[in-house]
């Protein structure tokens, strides 16, 4: 009889990658949903290429690097799904295919692959069309207008509430459309409900912790609140929160494992870090939206918070702070 | 002073499999085989040679320093002295004892019915020469803790918070009066201001029955404990009853505790009150490999193979047997290594309880540092043993690490992180030396 010998624990739990990376997929489906109600099925479309291309290019990836095929553990899907959700429901199939290409193979895998890497990589693809194709990047169609599943895409484009709110002057929409998600944005990124929904099945799953949203949100709401720009201040504060990225990007992108330190002490500090950089970017930027570069920035510094958070050790005085 | 511990898992507990009351004996077998190292400390050096005639209850290694004796847990002929598989893995001197099934019983002790007026330097003399140690596992010499002169608080450990196994229950529930007793003896030797049995809430039978036993033992107070996996590692018990941390580096004592397993107490009151030494131990044989899981009270020495056989046996093919508990005990090569007295289960899991993944990875999601009851970061020790990095794992305080389970049981990845810890570990302490 052949034993197996190996070290303990001999027993493990049930969660694994996969596991996560499926439960990620369920919780974006809100989100999903919602760029489908808002501007058509060429947002479902969109979302299925750019998965599509994740996958492929992962698949190919690993392929050419002679290494074992990592597609199942859906990571690749889930960074597909998150970019598709970044982007305006009117660019270009193939922008997002590229996009997510470049997101797998040189965000991620020439970093050394899941868990590996520095920088989110649906984020720094958007940042990389951002950066080549400034034009279709923020061209946003209106709610309900239903988009050509085929073909150039002519429709009537919308100032998103972040445009107005850089005059500065609160935008026209309601605080319920902003909800809801009855304005124009991303494909992911403006129904609130759906993704405050997906956010919760994530931490319902324990798949994240609140400690990185929470920091992030409040922070912005504490510093939109000090630094108003509207007659009702706290108003200004609720349209900051509801408008833009800032949802899609604390719940989902900052909580990224890799890119996010793993101490405690580290998760709130690099939480403040993306509010306050949120804030700057919103406030001074070229752009009216900060979201992606702040947590992008954040990334860089995470190992840096992590080196100055050590976790408090068992039986020992709480050590100093600093980097080791 | 009611405090929780940190981090911690909360894997199956899967004792329903092995709750049956009294434990069955096992059918002594044909040979044992005594290795002369089953503690923490130097190993015994044999009392007896080949084609010795020996009884059962004799003595038959001992030494100096810190060494428990071990006794013949049969009587017989000594067939050989070499060296044979240890449950804890490679090899050790054992004597090797056929079994004349006389049963003929001889005790150097001295039985102390009346033990109130003992000192400690007789109940600890017993206690040594009973060979008693820790009995859930940790094996370290129980004389040796037990001479460390007065302490504030005593605590006697009944969590068994390891999954499958229900020795120390079935212990409490048959043989309570023993396990209390020795617990007073041991406070007759501590004189502790304090004196805890802490046990998990998932043994409400066991629970019941203490809370009846001490009904009239007002010195001794009932703990009783939310499970969560490592409650009964020493370090995080003593926690969770005194909100005190034992330092890094330190002994329990440093912060005033003296902790004992549940079984350990009921050896010391058979050795002292009844002058027996540890001859036979309850064995929980369980898991989905085992035809008939049981708890089985088995002559040390007993192989498992013979122990596996009481208990009906295999169910087929299975693809781990463990020496003691799922989360930290020793996989076995095969079945021939012998019941020592730290042998608290033997736990057959099949392949559908494989856990491991065939490429694991770290994807960071910090899992193991939530988990961690020790506050470590084992995704950096795990990275920097596979470096070799010992300079980082000093850093991040290597040695602090109880290889509780808890970050490998938790990783999504199925990272082997203790495996590496372990191997991190020998690193620092080579270098160390």
């Amino acid at each position: 009889m052949e034993l197996t010998v190996s070290s303990s624990p001999h027993i493990r739990s049930g969660d694994s990658t996969r596991r996560i990376m499926i439960d990620v997929l369920i919780s974006l489906a809100p989100a999903l949903a919602a760029g489908v109600i808002f501007f058509g099925l060429r947002a479902l479309a969109l979302a299925l290429v750019s998965v599509a291309a994740a996958v492929a290019a992962e698949w190919l990836w690993r392929r050419l690097a002679w290494q074992y095929s990592t597609i199942s553990d859906c990571s690749a899907a889930v960074t597909g799904l998150l970019l598709a959700l970044t982007l305006p429901a009117t660019v270009p199939y193939w922008m997002a295919a590229l996009g997510a290409a470049f997101a797998v193979v040189v965000v991620k895998g020439c970093f050394g692959g899941l868990g590996q890497n520095v920088f989110n990589p649906a984020l720094a693809a958007r940042a990389l069309l951002l950066l080549c194709f400034p034009a279709a990047m923020t061209r946003f169609a209106v709610p309900g207008a239903q988009l050509p599943l085929l073909g150039a895409v002519d429709a009537a484009t919308a100032a998103t509430p972040l445009h107005t709110m850089v005059m500065p002057a609160l935008p026209e929409q309601s605080l319920l459309d902003l909800f809801l998600g009855r304005t124009g944005g991303s494909m992911g990124e403006v129904s609130a409900l759906a993704l405050l929904l997906g956010g919760a099945y994530l931490v319902w799953r324990r798949v994240i912790k609140l400690r990185i949203p929470l920091t992030y949100l409040g922070t912005v709401a504490v510093l939109t609140l000090i630094f108003s720009r509207g007659q009702d201040h706290l108003l200004w504060m609720l349209y900051q929160l509801l408008s833009g990225g800032l949802l899609l990007g604390a719940i989902f992108m900052a909580s990224d494992y890799a890119t996010s330190p793993a101490t405690p002490g580290g998760q709130a500090l690099y939480g403040i870090g993306c509010g306050v950089l949120t804030v700057v970017f919103r406030y001074t930027g070229l752009y009216p939206e900060g979201v992606t570069y702040a947590i992008l920035l954040m990334n860089a510094g995470s190992w840096l918070l992590e080196r100055f958070t050590p976790t408090r050790l068992f039986g020992a005085p709480q050590r100093k702070g600093g980097l080791r | 002073m009611r405090g929780k511990f940190w981090g911690g898992v909360h894997p199956a507990g899967r004792k329903e499999l092995s709750s049956d009351v009294p434990p069955s004996p096992c059918p002594a077998p044909a040979q044992v085989v005594i290795p002369l190292q089953q503690h923490i400390g130097r190993p015994c050096d044999p009392l007896v040679a080949v084609g010795d005639q020996v009884k059962m209850g004799q003595k038959i290694g001992d030494g100096e320093g810190m060494c428990a004796p071990v006794h013949a847990s049969v009587s017989g002929r000594v067939t050989a002295i070499e060296e044979r598989p240890h449950p804890s893995g490679g090899r050790c001197l054992a004597v090797v004892i056929e079994n004349d099934f006389q049963d003929t019983y001889e005790s150097a002790l001295t039985p102390h019915p009346e033990t109130g007026g003992l000192d400690a330097d007789t109940l600890i003399e017993s206690i040594r020469e009973a060979g008693i140690v820790g009995m859930g596992g940790a094996t370290f010499p129980t004389d040796i803790k037990a001479s460390i002169g007065k302490v504030e608080t005593l605590i006697a450990n009944a969590c068994e918070c390891e999954p499958y196994i229900t020795a120390d229950d079935v212990l409490i529930c048959t043989d309570g009066d023993r396990a209390i007793r020795g617990l007073l003896l041991l406070r007759q030797i501590l004189r502790p201001g304090r004196t805890v049995i802490a046990i998990e809430d998932n043994k409400a039978r066991a629970i019941a029955v203490l809370r009846e036993k001490l009904k009239d033992v007002p010195e001794i107070e009932l703990a009783v404990l939310p499970t969560r996996y490592p409650q009964g590692a020493e370090k995080q018990l003593i926690q969770v009853l005194t909100g005190r941390q034992v330092p890094s580096g330190g002994l329990p004592r440093d912060v005033g505790c003296a902790v004992f397993n549940v079984a350990t107490c009921a050896f010391v009151a058979r050795a002292v009150v009844e002058g027996e030494p540890v001859l036979r131990r309850i064995v929980t044989v369980t898991g989905h490999g085992i035809r008939e899981p049981r708890n089985l009270l088995v002559p040390i020495g007993t192989s498992f193979a013979d122990a596996v056989a009481a208990a009906g046996g295999l169910t087929g093919p299975v693809w781990k047997v463990i020496a003691g508990g799922p989360m930290m005990g020793r996989a076995q090569r095969d079945l021939s290594a012998p019941v020592t007295k730290g042998v608290n289960a033997i736990v057959a899991l099949t392949e559908e309880d494989n856990g491991e993944g065939a490429h694991p990875s770290c994807i960071r999601c910090g899992k193991c540092v939530a988990v961690c009851p020790m506050g470590l970061q084992p995704l950096y020790l795990y990275r920097f043993s596979r470096r070799g990095d010992t300079a980082a794992l000093r850093r991040y305080s290597i040695l602090d690490c109880i290889e509780c389970g808890c970050c490998a049981y938790t990783c999504p990845g199925k990272l082997s992180i203790v495996e590496a810890i372990r191997e991190g570990k020998t690193l620092v302490r080579k270098e160390g030396k």
